[in-house]
């Protein structure tokens, strides 16, 4: 069977691909448009590292299919950073080391960014259950909590 | 394998009763994907629902709600009408994975994976849902507890899908809760479940209620026998305890990794009775 053309938007830009019905859009993300800023940790939703938005809302990529996003949006970690300046997480991320090995990295930003735009003063608590599923194997969530706290606080002031 | 991404019902229906060998709806995919990726499944034919605008919509309809098959928990939380009127369908949908899944993850989803675990089912049932089938034939209403008959069973013929869950009228003093018990606080499937909806009147007395359990059988259970435990009472600690008695009765649950037979038993009363309190407590404060 041919393979399905789609065109969506992906961080902005207009975007056409080719896929097979199976290919996730995190395979179409890394494979085909070579955005391999989303990881592939567990391909069932269970760790975030794929994590982008769709129409604004946060999702595993893993769990769509390539062929689902006709016509939609996509917002992944490459569409984060202004040029060279980082964005106010990123930056955060950085001055609380709050990574290690960094796959899990980009998933955390992508789901707290998507939180503070809905959200610009989260609790602790609430910042904790909005990030469950995203696993890190290496920090032990602190200083991944603490980061985005104080990038909440920087981003409201200015 | 095909996929196709129908903007009607009726092509929907066509499409999976014409397929020739296993067709699949996509609603949310949390559970499909999964299964393709692990090779538990391997469709011939995926037919995607969400592009059909009535499977996606949630509306009031003769003073209850219907809501779409393919609406997202991440929707149904950002809906605070339908949130007063049934907290307890709208905390289970939101139990269920994290905010990527609930993103995602649908009602229709979660009752046509035919999990006895699915979250959502024991809150629907306990809220007198009816769900909207199409098929080959027409449409028609089943009750929620009538669509899954076992494990990855359901009693929709070839072609037939889910389109939408009809939530009844909500009289004055009423109430719905939903509880689940997992060994951790977020991110897991459900050792036991129990959803239940109440109706008091001015003197606190329950006049009407349903109680649902899930993970407890080979499917999610309604008990009209714990319903009846209570109705007539003001939930008083005799009521309770024939509450508790009469859905730990119910249970014929399985020993796995998450729970013994003995354990789910036991929980099964206390969360039925738990629930049933916060219930209650809704309907006295409307």
């Amino acid at each position: 069977m041919a393979k399905h053309h789609v065109t969506a938007t992906v961080n902005g830009d207009a975007v056409e691909f080719l896929c097979e019905t199976e290919e996730t859009l995190l395979d179409v993300l890394r494979d085909t448009l070579h955005l391999t800023g989303s990881k592939e940790g567990c391909s069932s939703g269970d760790c975030g590292a794929c994590s982008v938005t769709l129409d604004g809302r946060l999702v595993c990529s893993c769990l769509v299919l390539g062929c689902e996003v006709a016509g939609r949006s996509i917002e992944t970690i490459e569409g984060m950073a202004t040029g060279e300046t980082l964005h106010p997480l990123q930056q955060k991320f950085l001055e609380h080391a709050a990574l290690q090995c960094g796959i899990c990295t980009p998933g955390f930003l992508v789901a707290s960014k998507a939180l503070l735009e809905r959200d610009p003063d989260p609790t602790e608590t609430e910042i904790r259950y909005w990030l469950a599923g995203n696993l890190c194997r290496c920090t032990g969530y602190d200083k991944i909590i603490k980061a985005v706290m104080d990038a909440a606080a920087e981003m409201r002031t200015s | 394998m095909r996929y196709e991404a129908p903007e009607t019902l009726d092509t929907a229906v066509a499409l999976l009763a014409g397929a020739r060998g296993d067709a699949r709806v996509l609603a949310g995919g949390t559970d499909l994907l999964v299964q393709m990726r692990y090779d538990i499944l391997d469709p011939e034919l995926i037919v995607d629902i969400k592009r059909i605008p009535e499977i996606r919509a949630v509306t009031e309809e003769e003073g209850g709600w219907r809501i779409g098959a393919a609406v997202t928990g991440a929707e149904l939380k950002e809906h605070a009408a339908l949130g007063r009127a049934w907290p307890g369908v709208v905390e289970a949908a939101n139990l269920i994975g994290s905010t990527q899944v609930q993103g995602r993850a649908t009602l229709g989803g979660n009752l046509c994976n035919g999990s006895p675990a699915a979250d959502s089912v024991p809150a629907l049932i306990a809220a007198g849902a009816i769900a909207s089938v199409a098929g080959p034939r027409g449409r028609r209403d089943v009750p929620v507890e009538d669509v899954m008959i076992g494990p990855r069973k359901l009693s929709l013929e070839r072609g037939e899908l889910v389109v939408s869950f009809l939530l009844p009228p909500r009289a004055k003093g009423s109430g719905d809760a939903y509880l689940r018990f997992i060994p951790r606080t977020e991110m897991d499937i459900a050792v036991v479940g129990a959803g239940v909806s109440l109706t008091a009147d001015d003197a606190g007395t329950i006049t009407r209620a349903r109680v649902s359990l899930g993970a407890v059988a080979e499917k999610v259970l309604l008990v009209p026998d714990a319903a009846q435990a209570i109705v007539g009472s003001r939930l008083d600690r005799a009521a309770q305890e024939r509450l508790e008695a009469a859905a730990r009765a119910a249970c014929r649950p399985i020993d796995d990794k998450r729970g013994t037979v003995e354990f789910r038993i036991e929980v099964a009363g206390v969360l039925t009775r738990r629930a049933a309190l916060i219930a209650l407590e809704r309907a006295r404060a409307r």
